[in-house]
């Protein structure tokens, strides 16, 4: 039994501006608006493009030692995050491997997490049962929305002026419209921008707001999956899930000093000893050199016609211009030059290493 | 000359037992925007119901099946490099073969333009 797609509180908006609704995750999102993925793609890597990503997990932790709970089941710091800044991170499980990935954000008397939309039905149980003296508290009444491009920071600094002023994965509390919203200057599409957690009665008329500024347009769900590709940015259930480790995936980025010499999370055993031996297979950007996309399941053979892993995630890169995938391969390939092949329908397609991300990432660090 | 279309979203005009072959807009607009095109090649021979290409839009891949026996006698170069003529005009310089039909009695099974019509409502 399937219960019906929920709506996010901006449906009845999607649908004016012409969203094509698909069910995503359990819920009825649009996929594109009548500009299309490519143009929607190309709006937020020139302009701004604003995403509907209400259906994420919005949650709320209070308690006196929060930092120090996270830290016992995800393996970045939190103890040492400072108010006002936002972390990317993950869960792990006994095996090392990731049980979702989300953003926390120290918010001064409480901490702030957002999980994927996929995931909340696991992730906030599971916060609850592990983090001791913790109050979760999932946020229903509260739209999030994401503004992503390059100009982002005209479209909401002028309704926002303290949004100018944001780095690279800050946040903060500022009104827009007279409401009190939570700006985060981050998002997942490898260009600067924003996500703003909006009480739920203003939230259509403050994504209005946004979107009548000249260089702002509505992207669906096809425009995210190209961006954050192109980007380098895992997607769970495809690029990373419970069989995956953080040294596989290549995120130890996310795991500071202390954490990794530490330990002291799901899984350290495997991942610390992967961080010294390293691992068994790799996550690696593979660039297709003809013109057929490679997609999620197409196996990778290395040159002489061993199979060596296969793709996780792959399309068409519109600011590529071509295709492009992301995969596994087994230790000992991976390194960028590297020629290979990807089995499409039967045929092997010459394809090559290459380092991620596809596109140069665009914050404001 | 007369055009069939088939339930698949192909349509097929037909010269005596040759005949070009297509997808239809409707196909075109629900794919979205086409990237690539994979054809099969001059003298490939195929039956009803085999898949004779696959065409891929910036959202998923879908294949085309062969509305009826036949052989390619050619496949629209064209379309490696313009894939995107797929969107822009699918039933005219964007055809995807040139067939010869091996049997022009299965022409009966297709629609004429009215029941394709009805078909995409």
């Amino acid at each position: 039994m399937t219960d019906a797609p929920k709506r996010t509180p901006l449906y009845d908006l999607h649908v004016e501006l012409g969203g094509k609704m698909v069910d995503f995750a359990g819920w009825e999102m649009p996929v594109q608006y009548p500009m299309g993925i490519m143009g929607e793609h190309k709006q937020c890597r020139e302009k701004a493009g604003l995403f509907d990503v209400s259906h994420m997990g919005q949650v709320i932790l209070k308690g006196a030692d929060v930092a120090a709970q996270l830290e016992k089941i995800a393996p970045s710091a939190f103890t040492t995050l400072k108010e006002g800044k936002a972390r990317y991170t993950f869960f792990t499980n006994d095996n090392g491997g990731i049980m979702d990935d989300l953003i926390v954000s120290n918010a001064g008397d409480h901490f702030f997490v957002v999980v994927n939309a996929s995931m909340r039905h696991q992730d906030i149980p599971h916060m609850a049962k592990h983090l001791d003296g913790v109050e979760v508290t999932e946020i229903f009444d509260r739209a999030l929305v994401a503004v992503q491009g390059p100009t982002a920071e005209n479209v909401v600094g002028d309704l926002c002026p303290a949004a100018r002023d944001m780095k690279f994965m800050e946040t903060l509390v500022a009104e827009i419209e007279g409401v009190e919203c939570r700006i985060s200057r981050l998002g997942y599409t490898g260009e600067d921008g924003y996500e703003i957690s909006i009480p739920e009665d203003k939230s259509v008329e403050i994504t209005r707001a946004f979107l009548a500024h000249p260089d702002c347009e509505p992207a669906g769900l096809g425009a995210r999956d190209s961006l954050r590709l192109e980007a380098g940015l895992c997607l769970y259930g495809n690029d990373i899930d419970n069989d995956t480790s953080p040294v596989e995936a290549s995120l130890t980025w996310a795991m500071q000093k202390r954490r990794r010499e530490e330990g002291g999370f799901p899984g350290a055993a495997r991942i610390q000893k992967e961080l010294t031996e390293g691992a068994g297979r790799k996550l690696v950007g593979i660039k297709p050199l003809g013109r057929a996309p490679a997609r999620q399941g197409v196996e990778v053979h290395c040159a002489e016609g061993i199979p060596i892993g296969s793709i996780t995630s792959g399309g068409f890169g519109p600011t590529v211009g071509g295709p492009v995938a992301m995969g596994y391969v087994a230790a000992g390939h991976g390194t960028p030059g590297e020629q290979v092949n990807l089995i499409i329908r039967g045929k092997a397609q010459p394809a090559e290493i290459v380092a991620l991300p596809f596109v140069t990432q665009n914050y404001k660090r | 000359m007369t055009t069939y279309y088939s339930e698949e979203h192909e349509w097929i005009t037909v010269a005596g037992d040759v005949a070009m072959l297509g997808i239809t807009q409707h196909a075109a607009d629900q794919l979205g925007e086409i990237v690539f095109c994979e054809q099969k090649e001059a003298g490939d021979t195929f039956e009803k119901g085999d898949e004779i290409g696959v065409i891929e839009s910036v959202k998923a891949a879908s294949e085309i099946y062969a509305p009826l026996d036949g052989e390619v006698i050619a496949a629209n170069e064209t379309l490696a490099d313009t894939p995107g003529a797929l969107n822009e005009n699918p039933e005219g310089e964007a055809w995807i073969y040139k067939i010869k039909l091996a049997d022009v009695a299965q022409l009966d099974e297709l629609m004429d333009l009215d029941g394709y019509k009805a078909l995409i409502g």
